[in-house]
């Protein structure tokens, strides 16, 4: 962890095991309450890196407890940019289908990506060339609160 | 997470406490379902207010339960949904899906 406030940058790299989920989500939360976020605002950008944390356990690296996740959490200027990365084969983000469909509505998956793009104001997926998912999430917490985007 | 079931006129109402998250809590909900289908429990009422933290594989198995018991003749309910879990469910449209009470009598006479 280096500084306060601005220019917070915090990295943690954890083995790929659902136990180890909450370690990340923690400090997603403590960043944000540092940086003065309310209560519902640093709930729900925590459920976004616990969904994105799981996706890169699960889908990514598939349970490989050899394979890592790495998060890092950067502050500046109240933009919070957070980054999980995988050891994984990637995947098509557009194969996902729209949780909202009535088609797709009781299925038992396919919600994770969803939730994260409603509580961040920016999700965007990059795949490394021969390995590896980088997964980038941001969030302006001048902008208050919670289930925040403008989707809601 | 820690399931406390007991019987109201018929209706098997299901405490859960804790968290319903991947790894943890969410094979545990299919199992609770399960054996209350198995053991004749048809009518289920699942108390949602200790739920501490779910997220979309918790959500994903709430789903899945109620698919289960429905297609098994049954009926899920869900009762004392907390604040949170409300707006889970509201964002994704699953509250179009769930019957969801605030009054346990209310809610074990929709049965």
């Amino acid at each position: 962890m280096q500084g306060n406030g601005n220019g917070e940058r915090v990295e943690i790299t954890i083995s790929s095991r659902f136990e180890n989920i909450e370690l990340v989500q923690v400090i997603a939360e403590h960043l944000c309450e540092n940086a003065g976020l309310d209560e519902d605002g640093t709930h729900w950008i925590g459920m976004a890196v616990r969904e994105a944390v799981a996706n890169a356990i699960k889908h990514g690296n598939k349970l490989d407890v050899r394979k890592k996740v790495n998060a890092t959490f950067q502050l500046h200027d109240h933009q919070l940019e957070i980054r999980i990365s995988d050891e994984g084969a990637g995947f098509d983000p557009g194969a996902i289908g729209d949780p909202l469909n009535p088609l797709n509505l009781m299925k038992t998956s396919g919600r994770g990506i969803f939730y994260m793009k409603t509580f961040m104001d920016q999700v965007q997926y990059s795949f490394v060339p021969g390995g590896g998912t980088s997964l980038l999430m941001t969030k302006n917490l001048a902008k208050g609160t919670g289930l925040a985007s403008s989707k809601i | 997470m820690k399931a406390t079931p007991r019987t109201v006129d018929g209706v098997e109402v299901i405490k859960l406490d804790g968290k319903i998250t991947i790894g943890s809590g969410d094979q545990q909900l299919r199992e609770i379902i399960t054996n209350a289908l198995n053991a004749g429990k048809s009518k289920i009422l699942l108390d949602m207010s200790g739920v501490t933290t779910i997220d979309s594989s918790g959500i994903g198995e709430l789903v899945g339960s109620y698919t289960t018991v429905t297609n098994r003749g049954g009926k899920l309910k869900l009762l004392h949904l907390p604040a949170k879990l409300n707006e889970l469910l509201h964002v994704t449209q699953l509250i179009t899906v769930f019957e969801v009470y605030e009054n346990e009598q209310e809610a074990v006479k929709s049965f």
